[in-house]
């Protein structure tokens, strides 16, 4: 095991305002390894990799590369210096042949003009490499997206010179192609290429890496042999609880009496984003959706709230087959949805708290009759009061609130809609703990109103604490379901980290 | 570090005061140079001078402002404002020839709610970029002008037409009245419908917005097609102030007159916000520009010069990357 | 980039239509009327619109960077002023060729400037250059100023004869030129490339450690060459300058482009295209005079509304990519649904 060492980062990190998105952490990569890097969202993963890639600056510690010290300034010149990436998203021109993709900066040249046949021929050699024989003369974006993936990996290793960081190049890749991906990778690694590996996928990081190195809110929790890492202990790393298989839930207050059906989903589903799925939400019950990133918790939640277009199944309300499904109607139907990017996609930044607050219940009346101000101003005080909302006046710019007044505010625009259904995906997300308590508390209150609630959340001991139901997501695949005393964080840990086989066969038995 | 952001944030008014201080510093620079230009006389009992001069001929710029305002709240542009009103203006006098005026007035406004939708269309529906598919009722609306004029200035002798561009009511233009009565109609929409909200809140984040449940196309169409009503009314005001529609030169250049009104009175071109009040104190400073620049005897070729640079300078102090370089620099300056 | 343009996709469909549509428009003027059907008026068209020609691949080199210059015009119009009062004041002609050359691509660099390092919309800036070179127009003079300056004149009078008596002008030739020398810079060299790169997406460009902002400067200083380039052969065509010059023609240029097959979202487009779309524009300008009751403004009423029919053509492509090969999704999910029935 005398393996070389071609990089080495020591100590490093990283702190924004007002976040220390990196302390202390170390890094450690050897040729001819595929080293896996692992965490949950805000872990900091992407942050260590920015600072390698020099698309931010480390506040402190160092980084060797092949024992000589290093400080990239930007992608280029970690580029220059052989560091290579390729990310979640093809970083290519798809507009531009393949060939061109993988030489465009750096084309062969022939008395001064680029030299198309040596680029053409240069880059069937590059990609044979690889294992890959498609026509370099067309279109990228022709090709599907892991071969453009593969054709980035081509860009990065004639560029790179050792060194490949892959960021989650298999979120959008399905079962062949990632097997194709993981041929090459291993060809990489016995040619002695050192391979930094993110993924959210439990499966591929057995299946492909040696080593694990595992971040947790911008902390080094440890590197790992994969071999010698059993996954339960690998995800309680990741979601930092111990996993106790003894522990039992404690039993639920009499809520949710199963009243009728408000919403059922029925082989629900979008290729390449989640796998058919079903559904059924009673009225007044809270239901969790349980999973890792990238599990597509989120991706159901956006098909029920229709703002993706399913392609397969049907979603019915009180038994009626909804033909379509779009925010408006959605809305219409009394459906809220609070989005897990609040920033982007839920406030109206410039707008106050009490246009904020009216938008939904004035977006579902139409244009007319018009809720005047002194109403809508009574609205967003009732509602200011019941979520203890902490700002001056209703006239405050919600950009100026702490994210968990702003997750309030966002919350008071759905009730002030009289909804039926809320869907929250990740309601308490980088809230601080007094709010996060009080958002919880909030949600067990709404419940017992008869609203019914389905939430989305990386954290487990939110989910048993406040759902009635709860179903576990792996890999874009629903693999089951838990409730009452089986509902315990260790049960939902086992089922994320070893799959819906056993729960199926427990199921069955 | 965050009290200061927040009290500067939170009070929208300010936005209004940088205009206004605009208009001043140039009436000030007007007073201290030609102390006349401000001289208002009462002839027939009619209000005359360059202040009245400057609200007369300032309506058709404010009312088109107006519009720009919504389209550009909306995160648009309307480049085709100034051909809609050559439009107008010679369907108007067109159809003055025999037709009752309140005919050739609807047909006036009834073929700039056509441009107004077109123009809706092409950007809500097709999804073209606001500048190319307004480009294109730029250039074919002087071509439709000229086809209703035949290529001649039409001019017209009716007193009641004449009237609504050139007539006193109460020793104040009548034209003044049509801008009030617009605005506060516009005002209305924005503050006593859902309309105005609907318009910020898509203009400042359109994902978010239609998250919510609205709908982004249908306020774009409505923006548009009041844009181009109002640029139509600006074209009969405009004609019947001359009496004449001229296909080639009635309102030309009146686009960038209006973007500039609308950017100096506090609106920004991404977006959002909107300040109607803002808008109209940028069409006075404009109009007063102008005259000032008339009256001082520099050559009027200068104004389209001056005019871009102006809309560079504000586009300028609107772009996050300027401030930055300029406050970093400040910063530097202050440390060494 | 021409070899491998004999399949039809959705890159080339366009300019293939265009082709068509230059058949069809001169197949149906020949028919119609007589004279129409000669090697002079066919050549007449690139006399014509030669500055167009150029202005026009110049558009297109910054539409595929996903820009824009809404100034063209009125920098030829500028040229035409500056070199005319110049010329009058007796400045040698080749002199003021080159300082017109340069106050163009100065004026785009500047305009790329603004819009590269202050990330400014491109559209408001160039807007903004539009009214700037019509002002400084405006400034040297507002009559038309008539040249008489020897060089210019032979330049305007010479014709290069052709076979059978028919003749082009000089600047058909520069035009042709330049079109050859755009084909060229677009093919081959790595600035050429950065700017398809860079209308594919600006992200990755950035991401690859291509110069976009010297791409961007660049792509708008040609522009700017191409309008003052254009403007000198505008001169040598009208032999006057005047700041009313070209009322307009930004909208022609970029519906050249569009007809042409550029696309407007970028990263798209055969720099043949331009030339292709302004033969289209000059033969219904032609078709129009030949009928001779219609006003020349139905010219552009027509080229309008051939702009609009290009666009929603390319929207449509627009959205097909966008969906990603949609309609094989649907075929596939209406098998799965016979399936289950």
């Amino acid at each position: 095991m005398n393996y070389d060492i071609l990089l080495r980062m020591e100590g490093i990190g990283k702190e924004f305002p007002g976040v220390a998105a990196l302390s202390n952490v170390d890094f450690c990569l050897r040729k001819g390894e595929i080293h896996a890097l692992m965490g949950e969202n805000g872990a900091g993963k992407s942050t260590l990799i920015k600072v390698l890639t020099g698309v931010h600056k480390e506040d402190a510690g160092t980084i060797k590369l092949r024992g000589r010290e290093i400080h990239p300034r930007s992608p280029l010149e970690a580029q220059q210096l052989g560091i290579s990436t390729v990310y979640q998203e093809v970083n290519l021109c798809p507009n531009l042949s393949v060939a061109e993709n993988i030489y465009i900066g750096r084309q062969p040249r022939k008395r001064g003009m680029i030299d198309w046949n040596a680029m053409h021929r240069l880059s069937e050699e590059l990609l044979a490499r690889l294992d890959l024989h498609i026509d370099v003369k067309q279109q990228l974006s022709l090709y599907s997206v892991a071969v453009q993936q593969m054709v980035a990996i081509a860009r990065a290793v004639d560029i790179s010179s050792g060194i490949l960081i892959l960021d989650e190049p298999t979120s959008s890749l399905d079962m062949n192609e990632v097997k194709q991906l993981f041929s090459v990778m291993r060809k990489l690694k016995d040619e002695g290429m050192g391979i930094l590996f993110v993924t959210h996928f439990l499966d591929q990081v057995y299946e492909i890496s040696d080593r694990i190195t595992v971040l947790r809110n911008g902390l080094l929790v440890g590197e790992y042999e994969t071999k010698q890492l059993p996954r339960t202990q690998l995800v309680s790393h990741m979601i930092g609880r111990e996993w106790n298989p003894g522990e039992m839930a404690l039993e639920k207050s009499g809520r949710g009496e199963q009243t009728g059906i408000f919403l059922e989903a029925k082989g629900l589903g979008k290729k390449g984003s989640i796998e058919t799925f079903d559904l059924k939400i009673h009225e007044g019950e809270v239901v969790g959706l349980a999973g890792l990133l990238g599990s597509g918790r989120t991706e159901v939640a956006r098909l029920l709230f229709g703002i993706d277009k399913s392609d397969s199944g049907v979603m019915e309300l009180y038994g009626e087959r909804l033909a379509a499904i779009y925010p408006q109607k959605a809305i219409r139907s009394g459906m809220g949805f609070c989005p897990e990017d609040r920033k982007a996609e839920g406030i109206v930044g410039e707008l106050t708290i009490r246009e904020n607050i009216t938008l939904a219940l004035q977006a579902k009346q139409g244009l007319f009759p018009y809720i005047p101000v002194s109403k809508q101003k009574e609205i967003a005080e009732k509602y200011i009061d019941l979520l203890k909302i902490k700002t001056p006046s209703t006239e405050q710019r919600i950009d100026n609130l702490s994210g968990g007044n702003q997750q309030k505010v966002i919350l008071a625009r759905w009730l002030a809609t009289g909804p039926k259904l809320l869907i929250l995906d990740e309601p308490t997300r980088g809230i601080d703990v007094g709010s996060k308590a009080e958002i919880r508390k909030l949600i067990f209150e709404l419940a017992a109103t008869g609203i019914s609630i389905l939430i989305i959340s990386a954290e487990l001991e939110e989910l048993v604490n406040c759902c009635d139901r709860v179903i576990v997501l792996r890999d874009r695949v629903q693999i089951g379901e838990v409730s009452g005393m089986e509902m315990n964080e260790g049960r939902i840990m086992q089922m994320i980290a070893e799959g819906g086989e056993r729960h199926e066969a427990a199921g069955m038995a | 570090m965050k009290q200061p952001a927040w009290l500067e944030r939170g009070t929208p008014t300010p936005k209004v005061v940088w205009p206004l201080l605009a208009l001043l510093i140039l009436y000030l620079f007007n007073l201290i140079v030609m102390p006349g230009f401000f001289r208002v006389e009462l002839i027939d009992g009619h209000l005359y001078g360059n202040l009245v001069d400057v609200l007369n001929r300032g309506t058709p710029l404010m009312i088109i402002a107006l519009g720009m305002t919504l389209v550009i709240a909306k995160e648009g542009i309307d480049i085709s404002v100034g051909s809609v009103l050559a439009i107008s203006g010679s369907m108007a006098i067109y159809m003055l020839e025999g037709h009752r005026l309140w005919v050739a007035i609807l047909a006036a406004l009834g073929v700039g709610l056509l441009c107004g939708l077109w123009n809706g269309m092409l950007v809500a529906v097709l999804r073209i970029q606001p500048m190319v598919a307004t480009l294109i009722l730029l250039t074919v609306g002087r071509g439709i002008a000229q086809l209703i004029t035949n290529g001649q200035i039409l001019t017209t002798t009716r007193d009641s037409y004449e009237f609504i561009g050139k007539g006193f009511l109460f020793g104040i233009p009548f034209a003044v009245y049509i801008a009030a009565i617009v605005f506060l109609l516009i005002y209305l929409l924005k503050t006593k419908t859902a309309f105005g909200l609907f318009l910020e809140s898509t203009g400042a984040n359109r994902k978010s917005s239609e998250f919510a449940g609205v709908k982004p196309r249908v306020i774009f169409m409505t923006a548009y097609a009041i844009c181009g009503l109002l640029a139509a009314l600006a074209g009969i005001i405009y004609s019947s102030n001359l009496s004449s529609a001229d296909a080639n030169n009635a309102g030309l250049w009146y686009e960038l007159d209006a973007i500039l009104a609308v950017v100096i009175g506090g609106t920004s071109m991404r977006g959002g916000r909107f300040y109607l009040g803002g808008t109209v104190i940028g069409a006075i400073f404009i109009q007063s520009l102008t005259t000032t620049i008339y009256s001082l005897g520099v050559p009027p070729e200068s104004i389209l010069l001056v005019k871009a640079v102006v809309v560079i300078l504000v586009c300028l102090i609107q772009s996050d990357v300027f401030r930055q370089k300029l406050t970093s620099r400040k910063r530097k300056v202050t440390a060494s | 980039m021409i070899k491998s343009g004999l399949r039809i996709s959705s890159n080339n469909i366009i300019v293939l239509a265009t082709l068509l549509l230059l058949i069809l428009l001169y197949g149906s003027g020949s028919f119609m009327y007589t004279g129409f059907f000669s090697l002079q008026v066919f050549l007449n068209l690139f006399i014509d619109n030669a500055y167009l020609i150029i202005v026009a691949t110049g558009m297109a080199f910054v539409i595929i960077t996903g820009g824009i210059d809404l100034s063209v015009a009125s920098v030829v119009a500028m040229i035409s002023m500056i070199s005319a009062s110049l010329l009058q004041q007796g400045m040698n002609a080749y002199l003021v060729m080159v300082l017109s050359l340069l106050v163009g691509i100065v004026f785009g660099a500047g305009q790329g400037y603004l819009i590269s390092k202050f990330q400014l919309h491109p559209w408001i800036v160039t807007l903004a250059g539009m009214f700037l070179g019509r002002g400084i127009a405006y400034l040297i003079g507002t009559e038309s100023i008539v040249i008489t300056n020897a060089t210019y004149t032979a330049i305007s009078s010479y014709k290069l004869r052709l076979f059978g008596g028919s003749f082009i002008s000089i600047s058909v030739v520069i035009a042709l030129l330049f079109v050859l020398a755009a084909l060229l810079v677009g093919k081959y060299t790595s600035f050429g490339r950065a700017v398809y790169a860079l209308g594919g997406s600006e992200r990755s460009a950035v991401l690859m450690g291509l110069p976009v902002s010297g791409t961007t400067i660049g792509v708008y200083a040609l522009s700017g060459f191409c309008s003052a380039l254009g403007g000198i052969v505008f001169t040598f065509y009208m032999l006057s300058g005047n700041s009313l010059h070209l009322m307009g023609m930004e909208m022609d240029a970029i519906a050249a482009c569009v007809i042409g097959g550029i696309l407007l979202t970028g990263g798209f487009g055969y720099l043949l295209g331009p030339m292709l779309g302004v033969l289209c524009t000059g033969i219904i300008q032609t078709m129009i005079i030949f009928q001779g009751t219609l006003s020349s403004w139905w010219t552009k009423i027509a080229v309008g509304f051939l702009l609009f029919l290009f666009m929603a053509l390319q929207r449509l492509i627009v959205m097909r990519k966008e969906s990603g090969g949609a309609p094989m999704k649907i075929a596939r999910n209406i098998a799965k649904n016979d399936v289950k029935m």
